[in-house]
Parts: C-alpha cells; structure tokens; sequence
C-alpha cells in the first residue's frame, strides 16, 4: 500500500508516494531522484546517508518515510545554493577530503548541522560532530582540517 | 632539497628532474561530483520496473543440499522468478582461468553442497528488495551437515574433511606436481649447520575485511541492442565482464559493463560476483535486475584478505649475517581458490625479503578451509610475509646483539646480487632508505653502515646462483594419507643437487589453453622443462614454443606416482584431458566430473610492446 | 508487506498492539530490523502522543517521556546526570533519533542509557500508568506486551553518580562494557551504593555483590578492593565481534575501580 508524504526537500514543497515501512534514504533516492545521500549499511553504523531533517542530522535510513512528514529535509544535493560551491564543498575539495567520495555527502551534512549550530567549533568539537560518519580512505583528517577550514572562511565572509 | 635523493640514477630516463608535485595540495579531477553528491556510483542508476534479487545462503560451514523447497516462496506476492543453479550456464569457475591458472572450482550458484557459511544456493527476484527478503525466508533447505575444518594446518592433516571438490586434498595444485609452491635456493640445511645462531618464530595474520562504504553490487538491464547493459562496483571492469561472459555463455560483445567509480574497494571488488548474478537476473525475467550485498553480506561473504600463517628459521652468523632463511608459509583461501594461489605466487617471488641470504626455500601452501573466500587486498601476497619477515629481522638482530637497523643494512640486497627466484638485484635502495630513516630518527650507525652503499658490494660471487638442493617431498595428494612435515627440506628421503651457476630448471604452471598464451620463455629467465606433452585441446602444439610440463608420471625418479587424491574419484581435470565432463553444475550430478577448461573464443594479448614507450608503462617490466 | 499505522495518542496505541505489531520510537531499532528483513512484524505502530517527550518535575522526582531523545537529555539542564550516558549513545544522528524507551530494550551491547537509569533504580511507567522497578522490567522485557510511556526517578546528589562507557573506538564506539555507579555518602562512607553494567549480560544488569561490598567502605584502593574481587559476580557477559566473554570479566573490575577511584585523592 502506498501513503502520500509530503514534505520540504532542499527548500522545494515535494510529495512522494511511499511503500509502507519505506525508509527516508529509498524514498529520497528512489521517490524524489535525490541520489546524493548514500546507503552504506542501513543499520545507522556507517553516516552515508546523513540528511538533515528540520536543521539536525538524522540517518535517512533509519527514518520511516511517514515520519518525515511535513519536515524540512536538506541534503548535499541543496547545499551548493548559487554559482559557487558552499564553502565546506570548496574547502573539501581542496583539502583533499575525499578520496572515493562515498562518504562525502553524510560527511558534509554533519559537518553543515555542527556550523550552523556552532560557527567557531574547536577540532575535537568537529570530531564529535562527523564521529558516526565512517571513512575508509582518507583518514579522517583531511576532513577535519576542511571543516574547520571551511568555519573560518564562513565566519570570515559573515564578519 | 627533496628528502629522496638518494638513488636517482634508478629512474634517470624516466623521471623528470622538475617534478614538484609533492607537498602541494592539488584537486581531484573527479571531486566536484563528490562534493556534491552527483557523482553517479553504479546504485545511482535509476531503471523503471527494477527487481531485486537477493540469495538464499548457506547457515552452515559445510552442509551438502539435500533438499529445496521453494513453494511457499513462489507463491508470495511480487516474486518474480526463482534462480536455481541449473539456470546458470556455466556453473563453474575460478577467477583467474581468464590467465590459465587453476581449474574451475566455485559454482555461481552452488547446486550440491556448501562450503563455507553464507554461500548462495539459490537466488529470488522480487518487485521490492522487501519481497525478496521475505521470499528468501519463504526457501526451505533441507542441509546434512558436514564436519568442517576452519585452520590451515587442520585442514592439510590426513582426515580433514574436504572442503572443495575440485581440490580434494584442501590445498591448491602447483604446477599440477606439488601440493605446496616451492622455492629452493642453495641448501638452508647446509646453511643451519653453518650458523652460530638459528632464530625460529611463527607468525600469523588474521583475515581482513576490506569493509568499503559502497557495499559490492550490480544493476544489469537488456539494451535495445541485444546487449545487456551493467553498471557495477567492481573494481576490474573486464575481468567482471569476462567472468560473467564465462559463466552466462554469452558473447562478452553482449555485455556494456560500465563502472570506474567505486565506492571504496581495496581488492575486495575483483571478485565478479554480483556482476554474473545481475546479467544473469536480467537474462533471465528480461528486465532491469540490482543485485546489491546489504553490510552484514559484505562483512559476512565478502571476500576478506585471507588470514596467513608463516614459520621462519633463519641460520645466521655471529657477525649478523644471515646464511640460511626458511619459511613454512600457509595462506587460508576459505572454501575457494579466488586469488590465493596467485597471490602465493606473487608472495615467493619476494622472498626472502630485500635481503641477500645465500640459501632461501619456502613452502608455501594455499589451503582450503571452510571459511569465506578469501582475495585480493592492499598489497595481498606480500603484506603478510613481510610483517614476518620485518618481525623476524628485530628478532635476529636481537640474537647476534645488532641494531636492528645495522642488521638490515648489513644484509640488504646489493645491485647485481642474485635474488632467490633468479633475477639479478637492481634498483636496490634499502641501504640508502635505512640511513635516511636513522638519521631522522636520531640513531647513530657505526662508519661502516652509514658508509655503505646499494651501489657497492653486489654482485660479482654475490651474483652466482648457488648449487641447489631440490626435493620432491609434498606431491599432490601424498599428505592426504599421510602426514608430511610441512617445513622446506624436511622429509625429503631423495635429494637431488642443481649444479650451481646454472639456472636449473623449472616446471611451468598449468598447461596453457592456447599456444599463443604459453609464457615467452626468453621473460621467464630459465629453462622450462618437459616436452609439453599436455597438448591444449584440439590444437596443434606450437613447436616453437617451450612445453610447459610433463605430467608426473613421465619425470623420473619418481618417489611416488601421482597420489591418489581423496576422494580418489575426483581427479584433477587437466589430467584428463580431452574428457568430456557433461554439463556442469547440476544437482543430480556427482562431484566426479571435471569441467573442461574454460576456452576463449578468440585468443587475447598479453601486455603492450611499442618501441620508445616506457618499459614501465608497457607492461613488459619483468625484461 | 509492512505498512504503518500512526495514531494521535500512547493509549490508542497501546491498545492496537497485537501480534505481528512492532511499536517504532525513534526507529534506531525497529527500522534497521525492518530495512533487514525482520520477519516477525508486518505492522509498525507509532504515536505522536506529546506526553512521550516530556521532561517534567514530579513528586519529588522527574519524569522522563520514553520519546526524549539522547540530544534533548544532553541539552536538558535537569538531566545533566544523565548527559554521560546519553552523550555517549552513537553519533549525533543516532542522538537525534534514539529515544530512552528504545534505550530500555535495546539489545545488549546497546543500552548505554538504560544502564544508567538501572543504577538510578528509575520505574518504568506503562501507558496504563502502573510502574514497575526498571530491575524487574529489564529482566522481563521479552515478554513486556504493553508500551512505555516514560521512566520516573529520583535525581541523585551532585557528585553521586557516575558512568563510564568503555568502547575500542574513540570518539564513537560500541560498549566493550558500561558501567553506571550511584554511590550515596551520608558520612563519607558509602551507603546503599547501586552498580550497573551494560554489555554485561542480556540486559544491563546490577552488581549486588560488589554493592554489598562497597557498605561502608571509603572510596581508596583498600576501601573497594573487595568489591573489585566480586565485580563480575552474577553478571553473563557474552563473546561478541568487541570482546570475549573472558575478555568483559578480566576488565569490569578494571574499569570499576577506575570509575569507583575517579576524582578522588589519591593516597
């Protein structure tokens, strides 16, 4: 049986129809052609699929589709918002944090949730914020020196 | 000044001297599509009406099928089709048959019993991955539980339950002789009895689970050209598209394989399974199929680095040097071949490490076990032994009372030295890495270390291949009935001497399946025995090409004739050649039949020689 | 075929329950058991019911909605005893979703929290509002038909509890073992001190042994020693892919003793 959900996704009204028991990473992937979130383990183990639902990083696989209901889901596919990548894509890229990219977008969502929450977080404050994201080829800090990297730049562009 | 100048000589017509590229940070080419999700990974291909398949596994380390019930699976809603083994073309295979190494030895699906736990006996596609799931549940196996056998060195004892079929004796078949891959340099015996110090120690390595992000899978859909298109993790594309070719019997020109971007591998998306499994779905209900490993597949079937055991016995000298070294090495492949045996192969031809020792032999085994398959993973082969060996050099230096960094340049292999396998030394560089790395970790080498040099000392009688003593101990089969000491020399009760100087000879792998694909004897640097009576079927022998083995029974003194293999109904394939073993991987059928040898339909070629091309970028470095 | 059925308050809920019905609190549970197959529900249930994420004063005590997330127990002022051991439950996504009343029936090693609310000696309030010791529901949790609407417990002084989650990855890992500590000390000895382990067992289980030994006793090395020689005393560590069961019974006394020790002067 299939239930209509409608919710905000990447700041756009959007409407899927889900299977019963569906979870947030299929329909996003499957539903709404949002293939940026990832499945890696679909048992909350590895952070691939990390979203951000109503500002706070949830694991899309563990989310049952009808929860999402009427909430705003932002994911790395909305982060670059005009001609120029988000700061944290940029400093990504040219930091070297990624190396087959897997990872990448539940890394760059969980870091987005710790920026907007924290503009200024210490390393072990970024470490915490990406700790249920998994990585198997960069090391983890090429990511970490990005995010701080790109911290500074947002602060600096909003002073 | 760039911390490696050392050596520069190694690579003078190779290397531009401006390189600058170390230390700047430069941009992936491919991380813009990271960075912002839309790179395309294979899952990230959207088909309309895709199915799902998923398998039916075995609970069992070792169980023979005697029953399925499919039923009740059938009957639920959204199945769409049920694979069964005999809906797999061609149901058996190995790996690296694309290179004519090993026979045939993994179903696709397994038609009459289990090996390892989590191995596929059936497969389900469904409308939704969900249907698949509950139809899976829905199989009823009826399994007679077999013994099993989960360490190496259990599973080589006279007794041990056989794990495959077509390797009864639970070790791989080297060069269709010898239950082990030898190596036999100078006399190690002679070497022990010379040594003031012998230093012995085990070490062992456990499997590694490669664990991408990116679980391994497929997605495959008939084209509208009579091809079937398949986007894939792997991390070979061709040897997926030829194994899959192989297995379906289909023209590898049917098959689009797309992939290149990969989710995390490390050497655990070779294997080319999900690949066959996907094309064959889509054969099979003519529409889209995704064949995808959740994480508890991935970490449970698979494929890990296997775990390794290895013995090392090092005859050394007062004054540090090392005269003998033995290794007694044991790869545990899991239930099948994959590329253990290869990975032995590669791992010999390191030995004994980069160190010059005038007497070195290995054995080394590559034993079937029921565990998961094992394959290739960062450096596989090597990895293993050289934590032995790297553990094994502290130890000695220990012993005798050296640095251990002293020790290491005191033995390290100089230009023009004779290594092991029978290729002179060059581009040695060890000393000089040695004294770099105690100069930066403050530790002060005596004059005559720090004075040393790769390019000074080799050579000359360090260059001359030792007379050899060679033993016949381990043929295949022999330590089924009865136990054999597994250790280099040992046992032997005929002994034979290669005169020094010569480079002996040596029994060539498996019989080619074509004459153009024998090895170009001129790259392989000794002489190959035999008069190549193992003709390829149905072609005419190229006399101009080295035979590439004798079967035993034609090479004298023979201490045993060929051993019968347990079960002795089951014997190897190659020694039967021309035998028409029926169609493989039916249930009803017993595991006496040898599959022939797979066949391309047209020959292909090795390696790439243009002339002004880089010898290292021509695949032709070995010359 | 799963399907979902939402409804607007606990005791609706409570009363669809059935066989084949799953009741789905932040998911971290139910929908990995769902994403893999779990056949032994077709039907999730869930509530929006506000009583669930409730943190409220009450009878002396606090009240604590079985819908409170490990975040909101970190960011919660009055929980701040609880913050060690909701702080340390997963990642911050998983924070964001785990709930305490999946905490309660998390299988083992999980249930870091729930470890914590047993040495608190918190009671488990069903929808139908009786409560029972949470030692006595832990025990029977298998066979709990109802659902939970939320924990009552008493908040102990400052400085009297403590937790320690002990796990091989750091800043996130799995529990080799947890171990909460209420250790009450009207005249500097402790009285009625409650030790719990997590990962210990089926369920986080308490220590009464060492409990009993630590009567009296000062916090120093001699004063807990013999509580440390009967640490794992009735505990049934199992082997998992973390640790051994020989491995959890060699270290609990370990880690007790540092946590017992923790910020006390050393002599």
């Amino acid at each position: 049986m299939k239930t209509p959900v409608t919710f905000t996704h990447n700041g756009a009204e959007t409407a899927v129809f889900v299977d019963g028991g569906a979870n947030l990473l299929d329909v996003l992937r499957r539903g709404v052609g949002d293939l940026s979130p990832k499945y890696g383990c679909g048992q909350g183990t590895c952070g691939a699929c990390t979203v951000l639902i109503d500002g706070a990083p949830h694991l899309a696989c563990l989310v049952l589709a009808e929860a999402a209901a009427g909430r705003r889901i932002e994911t790395t596919g909305g982060l670059q918002t005009g001609p120029e990548p988000h700061p944290l894509q940029r400093h990504f890229m040219e930091g070297f944090a990624a190396q087959c990219g897997y990872c990448t977008p539940g890394m760059l969502m969980a870091a987005k949730a710790l920026l907007d929450d924290k503009p200024a977080p210490t390393r072990d404050e970024v470490v915490e914020a990406i700790s249920g994201n998994l990585c198997r080829c960069t090391g983890y800090e090429p990511i970490v020196d990005a995010i701080l990297a790109a911290a500074a730049e947002m602060r600096r562009r909003a002073a | 000044m760039s911390s490696i100048e050392f050596r520069k000589d190694l690579f003078a017509d190779e290397r531009d001297d401006t390189l600058s590229e170390i230390g700047h940070p430069r941009i992936r080419q491919d991380i813009l599509g990271h960075v912002t999700g839309r790179t395309r990974y294979y899952d990230d291909h959207l088909f309309d009406g895709l199915l799902h398949m998923r398998c039916v596994r075995s609970p069992h380390h070792h169980a023979r099928i005697r029953h399925i019930d499919t039923s009740a699976a059938e009957r639920l809603e959204g199945v769409v089709r049920i694979v069964r083994p005999s809906d797999v073309p061609r149901n058996l295979n190995t790996l690296l048959s694309l290179i004519g190494f090993g026979r045939d030895d993994e179903a696709l699906l397994s038609p009459t019993k289990v090996a390892y736990r989590g191995e596929p006996v059936l497969a389900v596609i469904a409308v939704t991955e969900r249907a698949a799931r509950e139809a899976v549940a829905a199989v009823r196996v009826d399994w007679e539980v077999l013994p099993h056998v989960l360490d190496v060195e259990e599973a080589i004892a006279p007794g041990a339950p056989s794990v495959n079929d077509t390797y009864p004796n639970n070790t791989f078949d080297y060069h269709e002789r010898y239950d082990h891959q030898k190596l036999r340099f100078g006399d190690v015996e002679a070497g022990f009895a010379a040594a003031d110090h012998i230093v012995e120690a085990e070490y062992q390595m456990s499997p590694i689970e490669q664990a991408p992000m990116e679980t391994c899978g497929a997605i495959a859909a008939p084209e509208t050209n009579d091809r079937y298109v398949c986007h894939t993790a792997t991390q070979a594309l061709f040897f997926s598209l030829g194994t899959t070719a192989k297995l379906l019997d289909i023209a590898s020109s049917r098959l689009h394989f797309i992939g290149g971007t990969v989710g995390g591998g490390f050497g655990g998306k070779v294997d080319s399974i999900t690949e066959p499994m996907a094309v064959l779905g889509a054969t099979l209900t003519g529409r889209p199929v995704k064949f995808m490993w959740d994480r508890e597949e991935e970490m449970q079937v698979g494929a890990p680095r296997g775990g390794e055991r290895w013995r090392i016995k090092d005859g050394v000298a007062a004054d540090g040097r090392i005269l003998a070294r033995s290794f007694t090495g044991f790869f545990d492949a899991g239930a099948y071949t994959r590329l253990s045996s290869y990975a032995i192969v590669k791992g010999t031809g390191h030995l004994p490490g980069p160190y010059t020792i005038p007497n070195v032999a290995s054995n080394v085994f590559c034993v079937f076990t029921n565990r998961t398959p094992a394959t290739a993973m960062r450096g596989f082969g090597i990895t293993g032994v050289d934590f032995a060996i790297e553990c094994h050099m502290d130890k000695v230096a220990e012993a005798v009372g050296m640095h251990p960094v002293e020790l290491r340049i005191l033995n390290a292999y100089r230009d023009g030295d004779m290594k092991p396998h029978r290729r002179a030394a060059k581009n040695c560089a060890l000393i000089e890495c040695c004294q770099v790395a105690a100069a930066k970790a403050g530790i002060r080498l005596s004059p005559e270390m720090a004075a040393a040099s790769s390019l000074a000392g080799g050579g000359g009688a360090r260059a001359e291949i030792p007379e050899t003593a060679v033993d016949e101990v381990g043929r295949i089969g022999e330590r089924r009935q009865r136990a054999l000491p597994t250790a280099p020399q040992e046992g032997a009760t005929t002994k034979r001497r290669v005169a020094a100087g010569t480079h002996g000879s040596s029994v060539g792998a498996a019989a080619p399946q074509r004459p153009d694909m024998a090895m170009d004897p001129r790259r392989i640097g000794h002489r190959v025995e035999g008069g190549g009576s193992q003709e390829v079927p149905g072609q005419a022998r190229d006399i101009s090409r080295p035979g590439v083995h004798l079967p035993p029974s034609r090479q004298a003194p023979e201490p045993v004739t060929r051993p019968a293999a347990a079960p002795p109904a089951a014997i190897p394939a190659a020694a039967r050649p021309g035998l028409d073993p029926g169609p493989p991987g039916r249930a009803a059928e017993p595991p006496t039949s040898a599959p022939k040898p797979y066949e391309p339909a047209q020959p292909f070629q090795k390696g790439v020689k243009r002339p002004g091309v880089s010898r290292f970028l021509s695949g032709t470095r070995r010359r | 075929m799963l399907s979902v059925e939402t409804h607007s308050t606990l005791a609706e809920a409570a009363r669809a329950m059935g066989d084949r019905r799953r009741y789905m609190g932040g998911g971290t549970i139910v929908m990995r058991e769902a994403n893999y197959g779990a056949s032994g529900f077709d039907r999730i249930l869930r509530t929006t019911d506000p009583v669930l994420s409730e943190i409220r004063r009450e009878n002396g005590g606090v009240f604590i909605g079985a819908g409170v997330t490990m975040a909101r127990i970190v960011a919660s002022p009055e929980l701040a005893f609880l913050a060690p051991a909701a702080r340390v439950v997963g990642g911050p996504a998983v924070r964001n979703m785990a709930t305490l009343g999946g905490n309660l029936f998390a299988p083992t090693p999980y249930g870091d929290l729930a470890t914590a609310l047993l040495a608190l000696e918190a009671r488990v309030r069903a929808a139908d509002g009786g409560e029972e010791p949470i030692e006595r529901f832990l025990a029977g949790r298998e066979r709990f038909g109802g659902l939970v609407a939320g924990v009552a417990l008493t908040p102990p002084e400052r400085d009297e509890f403590r937790f320690l989650k002990v796990s091989r990855v750091k800043p996130k890992g799995v529990s080799v073992l947890s171990i909460a500590a209420h250790l009450p000390r009207p005249a500097g000895r402790i009285a009625g001190a409650r030790i719990a382990f997590g990962a210990m067992g089926p369920t986080p289980l308490r220590a009464k042994r060492a409990e009993a030994a630590l009567e009296g006793v000062r916090l120093d090395a001699d004063g807990i020693a013999p509580a440390l020689a009967v640490a794992s005393d009735g505990l049934a560590p199992a082997d998992d892919a973390l640790a051994s069961a020989w491995y959890r019974r060699e270290v609990a006394p370990v880690y007790l003793a540092r946590l017992l020790l923790e910020g006390e002067p050393a002599r």
